[in-house]
């Protein structure tokens, strides 16, 4: 490890892998990885089913698979690589502090690229009534028992929130012999991928309770039992309806939350609708020179995005170290409106803008035959048609960067119902 | 034979235990659970409080008032963190300022220094988020937040390295007294004889009296249900902040903590189970809102824990601390609610007072050590770290990065002199698990390292009961 650096990036999973490459193939051969864990890959090394990169290598792989794809590209060389280190701060200078069984550091870089993921939501996040006993795990957690340590956490199960995440360790815990009462979701809709819901849940036989919620969990020392009910359109209990379902075991599949403590440090700028940093065209943050991706800016449901986004990112670092930013312009921010829930990158400058901009968005229900509108003052940008939109999938849509020409202020992004004549 | 047993693991044993310590006495804790500090001690309020509330000339505000006082020196000699932050009795209207008029006064009556009643616009100036309807507050200095747990743990560590003896999956399940003697009966466990027998057994401090003692008090346990907060939220108030008090107690405060969290509650449930610490919906949105009354910004959505504790009421009002009449050398420390752990180093000195009374030999021994080292590797000075990092290289690898606790601390916790045995035990004596992420990453690590270090399979490691187990066997 050297002291200074062009590109250091905080975190070795895909969106750093990803980063690290790019910004080697657009020419700099002095950057660092940062890796808290004791290999490269983050969450995907335990995401041992299938299903990765579908988009991006048009080809079925598994999480360590679609790892080590890249893991092999950063072994190419001009990437160090330091394992088993935690950073714990970095400046708006972007001195880099890191400790490691070796000791305290500080690393000096040009630009820092920020890939530390996110974390879950746990059962003290959502306050879930009832008793604290052993045998009540955040999905990925049990993830990681089961699939690195080789550990079975139960074997009957109730699991909270219908994300991806707790649909996949259904059927992992169906698998290993478990067994599994119900997925149980608050929303009136699975929140996770459609193809997980038949992959995970139908295939198995696994009932999925939408619209309902744990209402208590009982067991003073392991858990016994949870106590299930209906919920209305506002997520509320509907008394009477409750029914207690015995097991020993409650995952929570409730929620991911991007990291930033390292990026509030920093002084980087967070968006309260993502939880991440308010990035712009370049995946840079509010502070020049650091940059962000993957699921620190805002949870994806597909690493084949945040390759995607996170190559964006790589590149721009490489371009800032080589002082090709162009800094033209005011900036032009996205507004959401009308089911859309947010949108990423947050902002553009007209100068800097690639021939196509990518942008991310979720919805806020399931929608059917929506036109996504772009529109700036009143005047139309551009529409997208989309046939069906639901919050577990993430909404993308290009845009080709002459729609944008002569933009000012904000650019409004709105659903329309098709055949409404707007 | 021991001099002197006493039952029950939590603060007031603890401090029974420690200042026992210092003489040349047999001594032994029983505990019924699988650490110390499992009962209210580890869920309460964490306050020291200044000592004006307790009605005077009881023995809460006599030993509450010589308590707090005590903090400084023991928090300095056994590492624990402790911080005078001040606390504010907050006032809405004529009705509530005469009462916190009243409490200044009786304060004063008690001997509570640095009180004083702010104006409006003094307690803005100390707490910025407070409500817009607050007319004033008693404010006293002298209030402070602690870690419980980490007290009781250094306590009972410092007795133990003092000499005396600790006993854990104790439950004591009868007493008899012959010739003098006290015969302890425990479940499956050889039984304990002794002199003296201190019953500290918290909310089951009724029914141990009444193993040996004719039956005059009741143990009525009140439940209570708290948010903890987000250190992103560490700001959102300075002290200790309390509405005005009525019939059902201090109410619902909120208060930064010593880890820089915030608490948030507790409700009053009045219960007939000593055991039953579930949380309740109902209760613990009263004790969001309540809060809210006080600091109306506070909300719930960076809450990272709910938990309840159960105060031990006594049914007579006042602290039972005596010489049980009728059995010599019984001595209860009983109905220890609030202020029952700003009143403990006092109840100690109080009851190892009345002991001495009825006959304990109290000869100080040459070498009492008043000192537990117990410090975080980053708490520490760059020079201690660097030396620490020579010795240790895992003092380098952070396991918990919610709460940046290394490896090193982790094999401290374990390899102490009352060292955890549990998930939780090394969650209370070094805060992996404590963070936001609740023990998600670090959870399977802290129990990697347990099983290593104890030599033991991952199965056999638990969260803290002794059926809670985390893992049922090997995947396929």
């Amino acid at each position: 490890m050297k002291s200074k650096y062009d590109i250091i990036v905080i975190g070795g999973g895909p969106a750093g892998l990803a980063a690290a490459v790019e910004a080697r193939e657009n020419g700099i051969n002095n950057i660092l990885v940062l890796e808290r864990d004791v290999e490269l890959g983050g969450i995907l090394q335990q995401c041992i089913h299938n299903g990765f990169g579908l988009f991006y290598f048009k080809e079925e792989l598994t999480g360590p698979e679609y790892a080590q794809r890249f893991i092999n590209k950063v072994n190419e060389g001009g990437i160090d690589i330091v394992l088993d280190t935690i950073v714990t701060s970095i400046t708006v200078d972007k001195i880099v502090s890191i400790m490691n069984t070796e000791g305290k550091r500080d690393i000096s870089a040009k630009s820092v690229i920020l890939a530390m993921g996110c974390r879950e939501r746990t059962r003290g996040s959502i306050a879930i009534p009832g008793d604290r006993p052993a045998g009540v795990f955040t999905a990925g957690t049990a993830q990681r028992y089961i699939n690195i340590e080789g550990y079975m956490v139960g074997k009957s199960v109730v699991i909270l929130g219908s994300g991806d995440i707790g649909m996949i360790m259904a059927r992992r815990i169906v698998l290993e012999g478990g067994e599994v009462k119900a997925v149980v979701a608050r929303s009136s809709f699975p929140k996770g991928l459609t193809r997980n819901v038949v992959q995970c849940l139908d295939h198995y036989d696994i009932p999925l309770l939408l619209s309902h919620n744990i209402v208590e969990i009982k067991g003073r020392e392991r858990v016994e039992r949870v106590v299930i009910a209906q919920t209305d359109e506002h997520k509320q209990v509907i008394p009477g309806t409750e029914k207690g379902y015995d097991c020993d075991t409650v995952l929570l599949s409730v929620g991911l939350i991007p990291e930033n403590e390292l990026s509030k440090l920093a002084g980087v700028d967070l968006d309260p609708k993502t939880g991440g940093p308010v990035v712009n065209e370049s995946m840079e943050t509010s502070v020049e020179g650091i940059f962000a991706c993957g699921n620190v800016v805002h949870v994806h449901d597909l690493v084949d995005f945040v390759t995607e986004e996170s190559r964006r990112a790589g590149r721009n670092a490489a371009r800032y170290v080589n002082e090709e930013f162009n800094r033209e312009g005011e900036y032009v921010s996205f507004s959401t409106s009308g089911g859309l829930t947010y949108a990423a990158p947050q902002r553009f400058r007209y100068s800097n803008l690639p021939d196509k901009l990518d942008v991310f968005m979720r919805v806020d229900k399931v929608y059917q035959d929506q036109f996504v509108i772009l529109e700036n003052e009143g005047r139309e940008l551009a529409r997208f048609k989309e046939r069906h939109l639901t919050p577990g999938e993430m909404v993308k849509i290009t845009a080709p960067k002459e729609i944008f020409t002569g933009c000012e202020g904000k650019v409004r992004i709105s659903l329309v119902p098709r055949g409404d004549k707007t | 034979m021991y001099d002197v047993v006493i039952i029950g693991a939590g603060v007031s044993g603890g401090t029974v235990a420690r200042e026992l310590s210092r003489y040349n006495l047999k001594v032994i804790v029983l505990e019924k659970e699988t650490d110390v500090s499992c009962g209210t001690t580890k869920a309460n309020s964490a306050i020291i409080h200044a000592g004006y509330d307790p009605e005077e000339h009881s023995l809460m505000a006599r030993l509450n008032a010589e308590g707090n006082p005590m903090f400084d020196r023991i928090c300095e000699e056994l590492d624990v963190p402790f911080k005078r932050i001040g606390s504010l009795v907050v006032a809405y209207d004529e009705q509530q300022t005469a009462h916190i008029e009243a409490l200044y006064q009786r304060g004063l009556n008690i001997g509570i220094e640095k009180m004083k009643i702010l104006s409006r616009e003094e307690l803005r100036v100390r707490e910025p988020n407070i409500s817009p309807d607050a007319e004033g507050a008693l404010l006293a200095e002298t209030a402070g937040i602690i870690d419980p747990m980490l007290l009781t743990i250094s306590l009972i560590e410092n007795a133990v390295v003092n000499g005396c003896e600790l006993k854990l999956n104790y439950t004591v399940t009868g007493i008899t007294k012959e010739d003098g003697i006290f015969r302890i009966t425990g479940e499956a466990e050889q039984d304990v004889e002794a002199r003296y027998v201190v019953n500290a057994a918290g909310v089951y401090a009724d029914v141990v009296h009444n193993m040996v003692a004719a039956p005059d008090f009741r143990i009525l346990p009140r439940r209570g249900q708290y948010f903890v907060l987000d250190k992103s939220e560490g700001a959102v108030v300075n002290s200790v902040i309390f509405p005005c008090p009525d019939k059902g107690g201090k109410g619902i405060l909120i208060t930064p903590t010593v880890h820089g969290n915030i608490l948030l509650g507790p409700s009053s449930d009045d219960l007939e189970d000593p055991d039953d610490l579930m949380t309740t919906a109902e209760l613990l949105g009263k004790a969001r809102m309540g809060v809210r009354k006080l600091i109306p910004s506070v909300t719930t959505r960076n809450s990272i824990r709910t938990f309840a504790g159960m105060r031990a009421r006594p049914d007579t009002g006042d602290f039972i601390i005596r010489e049980a009449p009728g059995t010599k050398g019984f001595f209860d420390l009983a109905g220890i609610k609030s202020p029952g752990l700003s009143a403990a180093p006092a109840s100690a000195l109080y009851l190892i007072g009345l002991m001495e009374n009825s006959g304990l030999k109290l000869l100080e021994k040459e070498a009492f050590n008043p000192r537990v080292e117990w410090k975080l590797f980053l708490e520490r000075s760059d020079e201690d770290q660097n030396k620490l990092l020579k010795e240790n290289p895992l003092y380098g690898r952070i396991i918990c990065r919610c709460e940046s606790i290394t490896e090193g601390d982790i094999l401290d916790a374990i390899h102490r002199p009352v060292g955890a045995r549990t998930l939780d035990g090394v969650k209370r004596r070094c805060r992996p698990g404590m963070g936001r992420c609740q023990g998600g990453f670090c959870g399977p690590k802290v129990q990697k390292i347990l099983a290593r270090e104890q030599d033991r399979p991952w199965e056999d490691i638990v969260l803290e009961k002794k059926h809670s187990y985390i893992l049922t066997g090997r995947t396929k």
